[in-house]
C-alpha cells in the first residue's frame, strides 16, 4: 500500500534530483539531444560570473533579513490576536490574506502599489511634501530600494504564516505558568522573555525553518517584481537559475546553480530532525 | 490605584494598534486591487488625483474586459480541471500509504513518515530544470497534464504526513472487531477507517487544491501557449501585452482569483498548521 506513493515520489522526485546533478556535470542545452561529461566546466564557470556571486550574496541577504523581520514581527501579533476582541474571525482573515491568496497574485498587487508612476507610496509622500512631484525614487527602478522591496513582499507573504504558527505554540503554553510567575510579581516584559519564549523555542525555530526554505528557494517574488534587475541586483539563486536554465536554454548552467540550494535545505532537514526529536523526547 | 487605570488604558490603546497596523499592512494590497477594478483608466492615469477617491464614477468596464475579451475563464477552467485532477492522484496515493504507515509497528513506521515529509522540502526550484527534460520526453510539454503528473509530487508527502496523524489517533481495536464481523481488511478500512477520517481527507482536498491554484515556478516553465495557462501564471505574465500592464483588468483578476481560494483555505488553516509544527507542540 505504501509501494505507489514511494514509487511515484521517487519516480518524479529522486530521479529528477539524480538528473539535477547529472546535468550540472554535462553540456545539456534545451533543443540538443547529445549530451556529454564536462566536468567540473559549468561550476567554474558559475562560480567566476559576477551575477552568480550577486545571486548567492542576494539570497542570503533576503532569507536572513526577511527571517529576522518576519518573528519579531509575528511574536508581536500573534500575542495581540491571543487576546480574545470582538471582531476576532474577521481580523484574523483580513491578517491571513497574503498567505492564503496565490502569491503571484499577490506579488502582482505589490508591483501596482510600487508602480514607477502611478506608486500609492509616491503619492502620499509627495502630498506630504516628502518629494517634489516626479521627484520621487522609483522604487523597483534602483538596486537599494528593489533590494528593499523584494525583502518587503516576502516578509508580507510570511507574517501570516508564521503567526499562526507562533499562535498555536504560544496557546500550547499552560495558562498556570504565566499566572504563577504574575503572582511571584513578574511583568508583562519578564514573563515575556524569561517564560513566552523559552518556552516557545521549539515552535519559533519551526517557524524560522519553514521560512527560510520558503524565502530561499522563492523564485515567484522575485521574477514577477523585478526580474532580478535592476542589473542582477535583486537575483537570487532560484532566479537566476531559471534565467539561465530556462529562459536562456543552458540547462546545464542553471542545474548546476540550483545545486548550492541543497547545502542549506539539508540544514534544515537536520535542524528539523532534531527540533521534531526533541518533541519526541520529552 | 490611578496608575494601575492608566496602564491599563495605554495596554489596550497598544492592543488595538498593533491589530490596526498589522490588519492594514497585510490586507493593505487587496483593498488596492478593489480599487483599481472599479476606477476608470483616466482617474487612475492622473497622477494629480487622490488614488484613495473616486474622482470620477466607478465603472465595470475592467470586469468585462477580463471576462469577455480575455482567456480569464479558460484559466479559470484549466486551474480547476488540473485541480480535481490532482486531488484524485493525491488521495489514491496518499491514503493506502499513509494507513499503512499508521499501522506499520515500531519506530520505522515514523522515520519513514519522516523520510516522506522531507521530500515536501525539496523545493520546485531545485526540480523544474530535470523535470522539464522528464515532461518533453512524456510528450506533456505545453499541455496542462505536465503539471497533473508534477504536482502530486508535492501534496503527496504533506497528505500522507497529515493523514497518518489522523489514522493513528483511530484504536486498531476498530477494524479487528469489523474484521472478526467477516470483513476483509480492506472493507473494515472502507467501512471503519474512511468515515471516522472524513474531516482529514477533507482537509488534503483542500490543502492539495489550493497548491493547484498557488503553484507558479512549474506551471510557468513547462506551459507556453496562452490558451493553456493556469490562473496564477496567465494572470501575471500574460494580461500584460507587450511591455503595457492593464492594470485595472489585470488587478480585477487577481482579485477575482484569490478571494474564494483565501476564504476557503481559511476555513481549514489551523488543520494544516497543525501539520506544519511537526510534534514541537503538545
Amino acid at each position: 500500500m505504501l509501494l505507489p506513493a514511494v514509487l511515484y515520489i521517487l519516480a518524479l522526485v529522486g530521479l529528477p534530483l539524480v538528473l539535477a546533478v547529472f546535468y550540472a556535470f554535462s553540456d545539456a542545452r534545451i533543443g540538443s539531444t547529445s549530451i556529454h561529461w564536462v566536468g567540473l566546466e559549468n561550476f567554474r564557470s558559475i562560480l567566476e560570473s559576477p551575477s552568480f556571486r550577486k545571486a548567492i550574496r542576494n539570497s542570503v541577504v533576503f532569507t536572513v533579513s526577511a527571517q529576522v523581520i518576519v518573528i519579531v514581527c509575528s511574536t508581536i501579533l500573534s500575542i495581540a490576536l491571543e487576546k480574545p476582541f470582538r471582531g476576532r474571525g474577521i481580523v484574523r482573515f483580513l491578517i491571513l490574506l497574503p498567505w492564503v491568496a496565490p502569491v503571484s497574485l499577490g506579488t502582482i498587487g505589490w508591483k501596482w502599489i510600487l508602480d514607477s508612476i502611478y506608486s500609492v507610496i509616491t503619492w502620499v509622500l509627495v502630498a506630504l511634501h516628502v518629494y517634489k512631484p516626479y521627484s520621487a525614487p522609483m522604487w523597483l527602478g534602483e538596486p537599494h530600494l528593489a533590494m528593499a522591496s523584494v525583502v518587503l513582499v516576502h516578509c508580507w507573504r510570511l507574517i501570516p504564516f508564521s503567526t499562526v504558527i507562533v499562535l498555536a505554540g504560544l496557546s500550547a503554553i499552560p495558562k498556570e505558568v504565566p499566572e504563577a510567575a504574575a503572582i511571584d510579581g513578574a511583568g508583562f516584559w519578564r514573563t515575556l522573555f524569561q517564560i513566552n519564549i523559552p518556552m516557545m523555542a521549539p515552535i519559533l525555530s519551526v517557524a524560522i525553518l519553514f521560512g527560510t526554505v520558503f524565502t530561499f528557494t522563492d523564485m515567484t517574488v522575485v521574477y514577477i517584481l523585478t526580474a532580478g534587475g535592476p542589473f542582477d541586483s535583486t537575483q537570487t539563486l532560484p532566479s537566476l537559475a531559471f534565467a539561465t536554465g530556462i529562459a536562456g536554454s543552458d540547462l546545464a548552467a542553471g542545474a548546476a546553480i540550483s545545486l548550492f540550494l541543497v547545502p542549506v535545505l539539508v540544514g534544515v532537514a537536520y535542524l528539523m530532525l532534531r527540533v521534531a526529536h526533541r518533541a519526541e523526547v520529552t | 490605584m490611578r496608575r494601575g487605570a492608566l496602564r491599563r488604558i495605554g495596554a489596550r490603546a497598544l492592543h488595538v494598534f498593533v491589530l490596526v497596523f498589522f490588519v492594514v499592512a497585510l490586507a493593505f494590497p487587496f483593498f488596492w486591487m478593489l480599487i483599481a477594478t472599479f476606477k476608470r483608466n483616466i482617474d487612475l492615469y492622473t497622477v494629480e488625483n487622490n488614488p484613495f477617491l473616486f474622482n470620477m464614477p466607478p465603472t465595470l468596464e475592467h470586469l468585462r474586459f477580463l471576462f469577455a475579451e480575455t482567456r480569464f475563464v479558460r484559466w479559470l477552467g484549466n486551474t480547476a480541471l488540473v485541480g480535481v485532477l490532482v486531488v484524485a492522484i493525491t488521495l489514491l496515493l496518499s491514503v493506502p500509504a499513509a494507513y499503512a504507515l499508521a499501522r506499520l509497528a515500531g519506530r520505522w513506521g515514523e522515520r519513514l513518515g519522516i523520510a516522506i515529509f522531507l521530500t515536501y522540502l525539496i523545493p520546485p526550484t531545485l526540480l523544474f530544470i530535470p523535470l522539464s527534460r522528464v515532461v518533453a520526453l512524456l510528450g506533456l510539454q505545453d499541455s496542462i497534464f505536465s503539471v497533473v503528473v508534477v504536482y502530486p509530487t508535492m501534496t503527496v508527502p504533506f497528505s500522507v504526513w497529515l493523514l497518518m496523524a489522523f489514522f493513528k489517533s483511530i484504536p486498531k481495536e476498530l477494524e479487528d472487531a469489523a474484521m472478526v464481523d467477516g470483513l476483509t481488511r480492506f472493507g473494515a478500512f472502507l467501512k471503519m477507517v474512511v468515515p471516522i477520517s472524513v474531516s482529514g481527507i477533507l482537509t488534503v482536498v483542500i490543502f492539495t487544491f489550493t497548491l493547484v491554484t498557488q503553484e507558479f515556478v512549474y506551471a510557468l516553465t513547462f506551459i507556453s501557449p496562452e490558451s493553456n495557462q493556469m490562473v496564477g501564471v496567465g494572470i501575471p505574465i500574460f494580461l500584460v501585452r507587450g511591455d503595457v500592464y492593464y492594470w485595472g483588468s489585470l488587478m480585477a483578476a487577481c482579485l477575482v482569483a484569490s478571494l474564494p481560494i483565501a476564504v476557503v483555505y481559511n476555513l481549514f488553516l489551523d488543520r494544516f498548521i497543525a501539520g506544519f509544527t511537526v510534534g514541537s507542540v503538545k
